[in-house]
């Protein structure tokens, strides 16, 4: 293995070297690399810089919906915030991942997650670890745990290759469930969504999923 | 090659270059004749609502059923919006140019019989300068008109939108034909770019450089490139590429075919809400004209240029004006946005480049390309050219659309144009950028009308709705407006502005009820700033600014309503009680024929009260008073 000038050049066999780019950045004022196509949360995950996140996971591409992994990107006097689990790293650019504007994002994502999903336990270590403990919003659902964070539709279509789960409806009335409200019985039961869940709610969402369907769908052909 | 002199007579023809457009438009003006009396009916949504259609139908069967033919023989047009929607239905003789309004049914045959047989003018139906007093007969002479510099629009109002001869005597192709003929898509893009023309649908981001970033992915990635017009427009009170549309459809589609010529694209998508069914019926209509007469399809002009387009149907979500979210819209996808650190001129539609512009943007390409950029930069001001279409609404006595020079004072638009505040007074303040824009006091009236001033103002300029507001209307229940119609419309994808802004709404409703705080307000703006950095596309991100300006210019007003439990406008119903004046009341009645809880009391010519406990404060005694005895405290 040798790196020169931002090329890291890797024998992977007796006859072969694979080349690939290496971009070169700075996170908190650390200097880093990280291989081209990765994202700014990929690459402080390997320098062990602490970013949070409900909403992503490896197994499937990013969505950047929870904005909880927002870092600030500073250019001179210039900055905005952006979404670490998406944002590809680019050569020399300076990322910040503990600010006064990081932090203001952040609370306010957790303190009205805690009054949006007042039983998952997750979030309110979550939101501890992070300073929030208590919520200035009234709680409507005592018993909601789901976030609607999209990682158990998105591991159904994208890594088990069915679409059993989506994302219903728009704006506050956004929910989880079957497509078209309507239980599915091409769920092979996989449990995948369960696993993914960040704060187990899935565990209960899962069995409106799998409701008996009305017509199944093998009369349909 | 077909035969000119009967292409008329021929119905469609294919036109097969810049002189057989131009030949083709002289054979259409011959055969006018400029003293024919024209009447002309505006059948814009507004005149429609308000019966234009009724009118000219009796219009039509008043001229069949009369002699009239006999001495002169007009005839009867109807258009797109005029943009006067206040004083519908509009009927306009031309080519005296006699302007008459709120037109019934009952006075057309007045009209035929005295404007257009013996050229009289019948003084009961037109306009009546509110200021002055005067009645007006022309109308440029009408001060709505008379302040307004009508580019974009200029076609609207005289032409009939689903007649394509109509629009090309009115110089319609002019600049398509212009530019396959003697220009390069090189000297097309040029050209956008010297005109300065920023794109109208809010942002206000340069067309030129747009183009021009997206030859420089079209060099990287090849083609496809697609070219897109956004007609989602979902504003509240925003009603300008509505009209563009429907009035003059060809505009938008002569624009779109430009761009696609200097940029090579063969395939658009006019992306157009379900909620404009005459938009999509009068596109539709241009669409199949133009395929007709070889304007749009293969071999355009026989240039061997060859571009199609065809009309994708929002279905109602205000989201989908967003860039991204009218992508996958229109891949067929739920309309989510998507984030965007890649830009769409990079990877757009099916991740091919793709420019996406406003409808106003498109329609003013042709002028551009056919005048000049130079000719288009010397209007408006020098970092915002060109004109600007407006939708003016609410409390004004001129509602409808106009168009200005931008960097224009507000004021000019309000008040010259606008008329004012119905009764006089001093206009409270003017709403800008629909929902995701702000509200400029009076104090700031004098701000010149363009993107960089009203930014600067903490608003901004956004597709162009103006809601003016007067002292009846209150800033908090404004900001609650447009939070609750946002938290309805948000996708819901990214948690700040899925969660954020019905608890922004949760703390007005607060206000509203007179349990705000000090540290509300301060929650607020903290609140505010975390959505504006957080979320996940513009509309999340600008969400927040109707709340941020009514408390940067308004702040006394939310003390008010938490420091003295009251609110000044009359308008949050837990602050206010109605009381009847026993002094102004002479027991006329009506308030109580009329309440619908039945809580007001009292004989006949003796005062009358209201019982407070059970009253729940519509609002309906106050308007039926005709001796403004009823009071809100």
């Amino acid at each position: 293995m040798r790196y020169l000038q931002g090329i890291l050049q890797i024998r992977c066999c007796p006859d072969h070297i694979r080349e690939i780019a290496v971009i070169e950045f700075k996170i908190n004022d650390k200097e880093v690399k990280a291989r081209e196509g990765w994202t700014i949360l990929e690459t402080a995950k390997e320098y062990g810089i602490d970013i949070p996140t409900l909403c992503h996971h490896p197994a499937v591409a990013p969505t950047g919906s929870c904005r909880l992994c927002m870092v600030e990107l500073r250019e001179g006097d210039w900055s905005k915030l952006v979404a670490s689990c998406i944002y590809p790293v680019k050569k020399g650019i300076t990322i910040y991942t503990e600010t006064p504007k990081v932090h203001n994002v952040r609370r306010w994502i957790l303190e009205m997650l805690l009054a949006s999903c007042p039983a998952s336990e997750e979030i309110r270590e979550l939101a501890q670890k992070h300073g929030v403990i208590s919520t200035r919003f009234s709680v409507h659902d005592p018993n909601q745990k789901c976030l609607i964070c999209g990682l158990c539709q998105r591991v159904c279509e994208e890594v088990v290759g069915l679409s059993a789960i989506a994302v219903l409806d728009r704006g506050v009335h956004k929910k989880v469930g079957a497509p078209f409200l309507r239980p599915t019985d091409i769920c092979v039961g996989c449990g995948s969504c369960v696993t993914i869940c960040p704060t187990d709610a899935m565990q209960e969402i899962f069995d409106t999923v799998r409701g008996k369907p009305e017509l199944p769908l093998s009369q349909l052909a | 090659m077909h035969n000119q002199s009967s292409a008329l007579q021929q119905g469609p023809c294919r036109l097969e270059s810049l002189d057989d457009l131009n030949k083709f438009r002289e054979q259409l003006e011959r055969n006018i004749d400029p003293d024919h009396p024209e009447i002309v009916v505006c059948h814009g949504t507004g005149c429609l609502a308000s019966g234009g259609e009724a009118v000219s139908n009796a219009i039509q069967a008043t001229l069949d059923a009369s002699g009239i033919k006999a001495k002169v023989i007009p005839g009867i047009k109807t258009t797109g919006c005029q943009g006067f929607c206040s004083r519908g239905p509009l009927v306009l003789i031309r080519p005296q140019g006699i302007f008459y309004q709120r037109v019934k049914p009952k006075d057309v045959g007045e009209i035929i019989e005295k404007t257009i047989v013996q050229g009289e003018i019948i003084n009961r139906l037109l306009y009546k300068d509110p200021q002055t007093g005067e009645k007006i007969i022309h109308e440029e002479e009408i001060p709505f008109y008379k302040y307004q510099d009508r580019k974009v629009l200029h076609n609207i109002g005289k032409i009939d939108p689903t007649n394509l001869y109509d629009s090309i005597m009115a110089g319609g192709y002019q600049a398509l034909a212009k530019a396959l003929t003697t220009m390069t898509p090189e000297q097309v893009v040029q050209e956008v770019e010297l005109s300065g023309l920023r794109g109208r649908g809010g942002a206000g981001f340069p067309a030129g450089r747009k183009w021009r970033s997206a030859l420089l992915a079209i060099e990287k990635k090849g083609r496809p490139v697609y070219v897109v017009v956004n007609g989602d427009e979902g504003d509240p009170g925003a009603f300008m590429d509505r009209t563009i549309m429907e009035g003059d459809p060809h505009a938008v589609l002569e624009g779109l075919i430009l761009g696609a010529y200097a940029l090579g694209a063969t395939e658009g998508f006019l992306y157009v809400r379900a909620e404009y069914p005459l938009a999509i019926k009068h596109l539709g209509i241009a669409m199949e004209q133009a395929r007709a007469h070889g304007l749009l399809g293969k071999n355009i002009l026989n240039s061997g240029f060859s571009f199609d387009v065809r009309i994708n149907r929002g279905a109602g979500a205000f989201v989908c004006g967003e860039s991204t979210a009218l992508f996958t819209s229109i891949e067929g996808k739920p309309g989510n946005p998507k984030p965007k650190y890649v830009r769409s001129v990079e990877e757009g539609l099916w991740g091919r480049p793709t420019v996406l512009n406003n409808v106003e943007t498109w329609a003013n390409i042709p002028l551009i390309i056919d005048k000049g950029g130079d000719w288009y930069k010397k209007i408006g001001v020098s970092h915002s050219t060109g004109t600007k279409v407006f939708s003016l609404v609410g409390k004004v006595n001129n509602v409808g659309l106009v168009e200005v020079p931008m960097g224009l004072p507000l004021s000019d638009i309000v008040e010259k144009i606008g008329g004012g505040v119905p009764g006089g007074a001093p206009f409270k303040a003017v709403q800008t950028g629909g929902p995701s824009g702000g509200c400029i006091p009076y104090s700031l009236k004098d701000t010149a009308v363009d993107f960089d001033s009203l930014t600067e103002a903490g608003s901004m300029m956004g597709s162009g709705a103006m809601i003016v507001m007067d002292d009846t209307d209150c800033v908090v229940d404004l900001a609650r407006y447009f939070l609750r119609f946002l938290e309805e419309e948000s996708c819901g994808k990214c948690m700040p502005c899925r969660f954020g802004l019905s608890r922004m709404r949760e703390i007005l409703d607060g206000f509203s009820e007179g349990r705000g705080t000090q540290a509300d307000i301060d929650d607020l703006i903290s609140l505010s700033k975390a959505i504006q950095d957080g979320a996940l596309c513009a509309l999340g991100s600008s969400a927040p600014n109707p709340v941020l300006t009514t408390i940067r210019y308004f702040k006394e007003e939310y003390l008010a309503h938490l420091e003295d439990q009251n609110c000044p406008a009359g308008v949050c119903k837990a602050l206010i009680t109605f009381q009847i004046d026993p002094e102004a009341c002479n027991g006329c009645t009506s308030c109580a024929r009329k309440c619908p809880v039945g809580c007001i009391s009292g004989g006949k010519k003796e005062p009358h009260t209201i019982s407070a406990d059970e009253c729940i404060k519509c609002g309906i005694c106050k308007e039926s008073c005709k001796f403004d005895a009823v009071r809100i405290i």
